[in-house]
């Protein structure tokens, strides 16, 4: 007997089989590229090529080659660290705090997710070396002791709690990615054809079999990790809002910036999950398993994380008047009304505003209005980062120390160069590896297809209890 | 993987729910199964196989507090002993502030013990070799039993007739 509820409609559509998901998901592995995925992988490695040149002239000539002033001492490059940090947020948070709370829906697009966490992580990374000037001298900020005269890092400074933060958020998400994938490599490893790729996906499976032994403790660290990784993930964004908050600068001193910067970053990384999501289902036909059910769940979320950053937005205002601290006030009006009023506007209505059309019923289940509106929202998640770093640094305490900034070819460059390494990254793991966890998703298909029905010996009876085959395979 | 040895009686199920209740009654009939292969973990399963709990979950804690006491240590040590030195009026000895480096070495401690203890535990790492296996299909669509015949008292015909009688497809031997 197999029942499904009215309330909850299939999370995988099309009546699809065990083997069907397995077909379906390895396509893509095992057949060569597409014409589109070799065009779009030949745009990102231009841009990557572009980009390194870049990174490359700015390490070459010092950060001279940057718009910054001495007034304005941080500007795309945190906020493009920050703004990167933020989307890899929502990988982990689908594939840690969602199976948590038993959300089955998440087993369409957590592998891709989780890998976009680690090459938005690394886009991250890559600004702050960038901004060091110095990368060769990275280590420093580690915590070794040196030659300079005994002296340690500094444990009290939020940056170097960054750096704690983004390492170990980085190396749990990746084993967290990891080992989702390795009874995935044993499905490819087991229908390879070649003696290259079983070579290859073999030794990434790590000999897995699928014992249910094994299957018993994967599920037992999968569920510790997920335990782990969901403070660990609110902490990554709450430090690095710490980076602003325990400074004295009016605008970043405010106690209100762990919790938004946190759903800030699940805001912009969900909707960077819907961009990316949408055009893989196109490219690799899995309408079937990413269905309107999956898009319209992510828009809540979306519409959720982006009204409490609005809220956020209004309380900070209302705290900075409220608190009586006249550079403070002074802070947020010059934010909407001073020179960069134009971002501020930008932040408000790309964050604000358009996530509430997901209200509609008929626009959050629309793939056109999705994909429009997440673009936007990323957009403005990014206005978001650069108005509370340049808008709260234009205007020092001295008068004399007031500057404008604008950015060089070079801090576009740098932060083109981070698009061309996370779609060159991204594109290389959805060619090479299963887009979709199989394993998770033949897990809820049960419950969750639109057929798969139940056939117990003994139970349903006269139901497909053939009488087995007996083969004599001695090998 | 090549622990295998001898000759093994092996039931191919088709179906998650079939193998699930196939079990049990193997093992009233005094049938020892020596594993169950699937392309899935199927909730249950440990149980109706007589699995005992994984301990996993305790190394997991051993190796959380190991980070944390490691991390306390440096920060004290280093802080507060080697060179201490008072910045943006903190105490050089100042535990609210080590809180977030203490959490992430607990955490990155606790994640990679862990996931070592289960590569160590299950056998797994990176390895040239393809593994045996009993059927490459139970990492795809088919769900497998492997009963060691040594291991058992009853027959192969009587084996074979419990595995058909509980609804297996296909019944195959397989020696290594």
């Amino acid at each position: 007997m197999h029942v499904t509820s009215p309330v909850r409609p299939p999370l995988v559509t099309g009546g699809k089989t065990y083997a069907d998901v397995t077909e379906d998901i390895c396509r893509h592995v095992e057949n060569n590229p597409t014409k589109e995925w070799l065009i779009a992988f030949g745009i990102s490695v231009i841009v990557l090529i572009y980009g390194t040149a870049c990174v490359l002239w700015t390490w070459w000539e010092g950060l001279g080659v940057w718009g910054l002033n001495k007034t304005v001492g941080w500007a795309w490059d945190i906020t493009n660290f920050v703004w990167w940090v933020g989307i890899g947020h929502a990988g982990t948070l689908i594939s840690a705090i969602l199976l948590l709370f038993r959300q089955k829906w998440r087993t369409s697009i957590n592998r891709a997710a989780e890998a976009m966490t680690i090459f938005a992580v690394l886009c991250a990374a890559s600004f702050i070396l960038m901004h060091m000037g110095r990368p060769w001298l990275a280590y420093w900020a580690l915590p070794l002791p040196n030659a300079f005269g005994s002296l340690w890092v500094n444990f009290n400074s939020p940056l170097v709690w960054d750096v704690f933060a983004i390492s170990t958020y980085f190396s749990v998400s990746l084993v967290f990615w990891y080992i989702g994938l390795i009874p995935d490599l044993a499905t490819i490893r087991d229908r390879a054809r070649s003696k290259v790729s079983r070579f290859i996906y073999g030794s990434l499976a790590m000999g897995w079999t699928g014992g249910a032994k094994t299957w018993s403790r994967y599920e037992y660290i999968s569920l510790i990790l997920a335990g782990l990784a969901t403070p660990l993930v609110l902490s990554v964004h709450t430090i690095v809002s710490m980076d602003f908050a325990t400074s004295v600068i009016p605008g970043w001193h405010t106690t209100i910036f762990p919790p938004y910067f946190v759903a800030g970053a699940i805001f912009s990384g969900f909707a960077m999950v819907q961009n990316l999501m949408l055009i893989t289902r196109v490219v690799y036909r899995l309408e079937d398993y990413i269905t309107l059910e999956h898009i319209e769940s992510m828009n809540k979320v979306i519409t959720l994380t982006g009204s409490i950053v609005g809220v956020a937005y209004l309380t900070e205002f209302f705290i900075a008047w409220y608190s009586g601290v006249e550079y403070e006030s002074y802070a947020f009006i010059n934010r909407a009304t001073g020179p960069y009023w134009w971002a501020y506007a930008t932040m408000m209505t790309c964050n604000v505003v358009s996530p509430q059309l997901f209200w509609s019923r008929t626009i959050r289940r629309s793939v056109t209005w999705t994909f429009f509106i997440s673009i936007i929202v990323n957009i403005g998640m990014w206005f978001e980062r650069f108005v509370i770093i340049v808008t709260s640094l234009h205007r020092d305490y001295l008068p004399s120390s007031w500057a404008m900034f604008s950015p060089t070819r070079f801090d576009i460059g740098d932060y083109i160069f981070s698009f061309g390494f996370f779609f060159t990254f991204f594109l290389l793991f959805s060619k090479y590896l299963p887009v979709i966890n199989m394993a998770e998703v033949k897990a809820v298909i049960r419950s969750s297809s639109e057929r798969l029905p139940i056939k117990v010996a003994g139970v349903a009876k006269g139901d497909r209890v053939a009488s087995p085959t007996f083969n004599k395979d001695a090998q | 993987m090549s622990d295998f040895k001898g000759k093994y009686l092996v039931g191919v199920y088709d179906d998650d729910e079939v193998i699930l209740h196939a079990v049990p009654k193997l093992r009233k009939a005094g049938v020892k199964i020596n594993e169950v292969y699937s392309p899935f973990a199927i909730h249950g399963m440990d149980d109706a196989l007589g699995h005992p709990r994984t301990r996993i979950g305790i190394a997991a804690f051993m190796f959380g507090v190991t980070g944390c006491i490691c991390a306390l240590t440096l920060l004290i040590w280093t802080m507060g002993i080697d060179w201490p030195m008072i910045v943006g009026g903190k105490d050089p000895i100042s535990l609210p502030n080590y809180i977030p480096i203490t959490f992430e070495l607990t955490v990155l401690f606790t994640a990679f013990g862990m996931v070592t203890t289960f590569f160590i535990s299950n056998g797994l790492g990176p390895s040239l070799v393809t593994p045996a296996m009993f059927d490459p299909r139970s990492t795809d669509n088919k769900f497998v039993m492997a009963i060691e015949l040594k291991k058992n008292r009853l027959s192969e015909a009587e084996i074979a007739q419990y595995l058909r009688d509980t609804g297996a497809e296909e019944i195959n031997i397989k020696q290594f």
